[in-house]
């Protein structure tokens, strides 16, 4: 029952829903980011080091806003199975990074910066997490897109999924970006 | 045509024939149906209800509390019945006093007035009053309830655990809530309610993102936003105060997660507890307090500004006039949202504030005053000289009015840091907050419940048992927090457990056994809803088709069938050609929105 098609404006309502979302998960780091500055100002602060392979990472979620671009163009295009080869690599990508971002993790992890060394570390720890799990949400979606694009029985005509998808995606790569540089000179 | 087009056409022909078929003949499952629904309309009830159950549990609390601050001395042998070994020889333990506390002011400010209040009227005004068949996407809308579901099973829950539910305070402030060493109340059940938090933000998030979009998207034909009737734009405001605000708070709970579990030291630094020395070192339980009142400031609002709308609503139509200053409210509406962002500290002026901060938060804080007593001042210009109609909602509507002014006056003493250092913590700001924004919200949410039962149920409700309860319940509301400035500005601190130690409050043991006594008669009074409530559910008076307007209101709602069904409006949603307030106007006592303007009448 979706009731969304009655509506007149330009703008469908889950574009709109997105678009309210995103602000909404921006709003939580926008806590997290002042919290760290508020942090970062009093005693006791060690400064961050940032693991090589998290610049790797950010090559990899790159890469991946390109794909779901891809996949974007080619789903308007009409070219359905290259637009699943596009979605799937995509969300290998996107697993790819979340498998990066872990063994940044470890590394640090073993050099003995653990969650609870200092502060500092503790809202690395957070935040990169956070943020994985939101890459994570992403790359469930993205396999669901993939799996349907097979199913014969329900076509799905509508550019709507894989334009919200794409819109999601570029943002969780944005702040991404954020995130490193916010930490690259704040920590 | 292009392919494209063509297929857009078709299915736009298709879903026209489908709505029209659909709400004719749309058999469903009891499941579908009242259980896992996506009718904005049967959500709408399950918050409500749910709601109410949450509105008794919570109220009891308040009920224990007194009766251990109004009869500190006697014991009540049937309390050890119930909680065992939290209440030895009738008396409530010092754990249980505080869990009782704890919980009363989550599940009343979470539960009742947030997930009860805007998600009852939100999910069920919306659509209808703007003229949507259902909210923008239906399948999130259940999600919301069914996390807010989980979120209550979950607190109901953490309350039976063998270390007892979370005694740290609804505000939950480090060390002691990130302690499990620090109270018995601060283990298993702290970790229960927090994940409860959790589960309960997400809920309010998935609901408001729609309630947004179905009021910015969906609306109908000559629906513009200066149409919209006030209830719509207090419901808005209230979701995007949730949808900027919860995510902060999403954030603490998951920073105090972590130090509780992981070691980290977010909110934590040089403790020592029970004679050991805690290893962390350069948190800050300041960091946490900025934390909790980004939402906690709007959250108030969040409570408020629906009962306002309600009350906007329900005041102009009975009176029969239109509101006054229409943008006048919507402006204030604004202001005062986009204000209640940005005056979070003045929860914090004894936390060590800088001084010169708390006087920029003190600025912003008063500035708060502009915008209330515009909406005070329009609310009294509306009634006045009106043809007041004293329905039982109207009464409760009137109500609000009057606790908002005597709970708001005391607002601007407690903004100012000067007079907030000497009465913070104390009982004078446990009896403004109560009037402001607890009872008076509480007023909003009767006056929504007994207008709109009609509409939600197709029957009435009893009006005599609604009059003895609003006069029982606004004489005993004032009964019980009007002392409670005297003994806030003799200094009387909130939340302690027994005062007969101190001298200075013993002249207060009278006053408080007086509350204790008026706090059980209201709340034995609220039965009388509850009753009144579920007995004209199936034996209430009917609304039939011809008395399917029966306050002679102007809004879209009431154009529906009594009791609609899923999809709202039999064929066509009507179009609208008016704002919502023609009451009154010519030699008219009302014109429904979907009247077209006349020759001779101009638009309001």
């Amino acid at each position: 029952m979706d009731f969304a098609m009655d509506q007149r404006t330009k703008i469908h309502p889950k574009r709109y829903m997105m678009w309210m979302a995103i602000v909404s998960i921006i709003m939580m780091f926008v806590g997290l980011s002042s919290a760290f500055i508020v942090k970062r100002s009093q005693a006791n602060w060690v400064s961050l080091e940032i693991p090589l392979v998290f610049f790797y990472s950010t090559g990899v979620i790159l890469a991946s806003s390109l794909t779901v671009a891809m996949a974007k163009r080619a789903f308007g295009l009409r070219q359905i199975s290259r637009y699943a080869v596009w979605l799937g690599a995509t969300a290998v990508l996107g697993i790819l990074f979340v498998v990066l971002q872990t063994i940044g993790f470890i590394e640090l992890w073993n050099s003995g910066v653990t969650v609870s060394r200092n502060v500092s570390f503790s809202f690395l720890y957070v935040i990169v997490g956070l943020h994985a799990l939101h890459v994570l949400g992403g790359v469930v979606a993205l396999i669901v897109m993939f799996i349907k694009s097979f199913s014969a029985r329900n076509i799905v005509y509508s550019p709507l999924g894989i334009n919200l998808m794409a819109t999601y995606w570029h943002f969780v790569d944005i702040l991404w970006i954020y995130l490193l540089i916010f930490m690259m000179i704040e920590g | 045509m292009t392919n494209e087009e063509a297929l857009q056409h078709q299915t736009q022909v298709a879903h026209g024939a489908a709505v029209a078929a659909h709400v004719a003949h749309h058999k469903q499952s009891f499941i579908t149906k009242y259980i896992f629904s996506q009718d904005h309309k049967i959500i709408s009830r399950q918050f409500l209800i749910t709601g109410i159950i949450w509105a008794v549990i919570g109220g009891f609390f308040s009920v224990l509390f007194r009766m251990q601050l109004g009869f500190p001395d006697q014991t009540f042998p049937w309390l050890e019945d119930i909680f065992g070994k939290w209440a030895e020889g009738g008396r409530i333990s010092q754990d249980l006093y505080y869990t009782l506390v704890t919980m009363h002011g989550t599940i009343l400010v979470f539960f009742v007035l947030t997930a009860g209040l805007s998600g009852t009227f939100s999910n069920f005004l919306i659509p209808l009053q703007v003229g949507a068949r259902d909210m923008a996407s239906p399948f999130v809308n259940m999600l919301s309830y069914w996390f807010f579901f989980a979120a209550s099973v979950v607190m109901f829950s953490s309350l039976f655990v063998s270390t007892g539910g979370s005694s740290v305070g609804w505000t939950f402030y480090p060390p002691l809530s990130a302690l499990g060493d620090a109270a018995e109340g601060a283990k298993t059940g702290m970790d229960l309610w927090l994940i409860s938090i959790f589960l309960f933000i997400v809920s309010q998030l998935l609901g408001g993102l729609n309630y947004v979009v179905t009021i910015i998207n969906m609306r109908t034909k000559g629906m513009f936003m200066t149409r919209l009737p006030l209830t719509i734009w207090s419901f808005m405001f209230t979701a995007i105060l949730g949808i900027l605000t919860f995510p902060v708070l999403l954030s603490a709970v998951v920073l105090l997660m972590f130090d509780r579990h992981l070691g980290t030291s977010f909110f934590l630094s040089d403790i020592v507890i029970q004679g050991k020395i805690l290893p962390n070192e350069g948190g800050s339980p300041i960091l946490f307090q900025h934390l909790f009142w980004f939402l906690g400031h709007p959250e108030v609002y969040i409570v408020a500004l629906p009962a306002m709308g309600i009350t906007s609503e329900v005041v102009s139509t009975n009176s029969r006039k239109p509101i006054f200053g229409y943008m006048a409210m919507v402006g204030s509406f604004f202001a005062i949202s986009t204000l209640s962002m940005i005056v979070w500290a003045h929860h914090m002026f004894v936390s060590g504030m800088n001084p010169f901060l708390g006087s920029v938060f003190t600025l912003f804080t008063l500035l708060i005053a502009v915008p209330s007593a515009i909406k005070v001042f329009n609310w009294l210009t509306t009634l006045w000289r009106g043809n007041i109609i004293f329905t039982p909602a109207m009464l409760f509507s009137i109500g609000f009015v009057s606790l908002f002014i005597s709970g708001g006056l005391t607002g601007i003493w407690l903004g100012n840091a000067a007079i907030d250092m000497h009465i913070h913590d104390t009982y004078f700001n446990i009896a403004h907050f109560h009037l402001v924004m607890g009872v008076a919200s509480m007023f909003g949410m009767f006056a929504g419940v007994y207008h709109w039962f009609p509409k939600m149920f197709g029957r009435f409700m009893n009006k005599t048992l609604g009059y003895i309860h609003f006069w029982i319940t606004i004489v005993c509301a004032y009964l019980i927090f009007w002392p409670m400035h005297y003994e806030g500005i003799a200094g009387m601190p909130r939340r302690y457990y027994d005062y007969s130690n101190w001298e200075s409050f013993k002249m207060f043991e009278g006053l408080n056994t007086f509350i204790g006594y008026v706090v059980i008669i209201v709340f034995a009074t609220q039965f009388l809803f509850i009753f009144n409530f579920f007995y004209s559910i199936y034996k209430g008076r009917k609304m039939t088709e011809s008395n399917k307007n029966p306050w002679k209101a102007t809004t879209l709602e009431w154009t529906t069938p009594p009791l609609p069904g899923h999809g709202n409006w039999e064929g066509e949603i009507p179009e609208v050609h008016r704002w919502a307030y023609d009451y009154s106007k010519g030699d008219r006592d009302f014109i429904p929105q979907t009247e077209p303007i006349g020759e001779d009448e101009g638009e309001h």
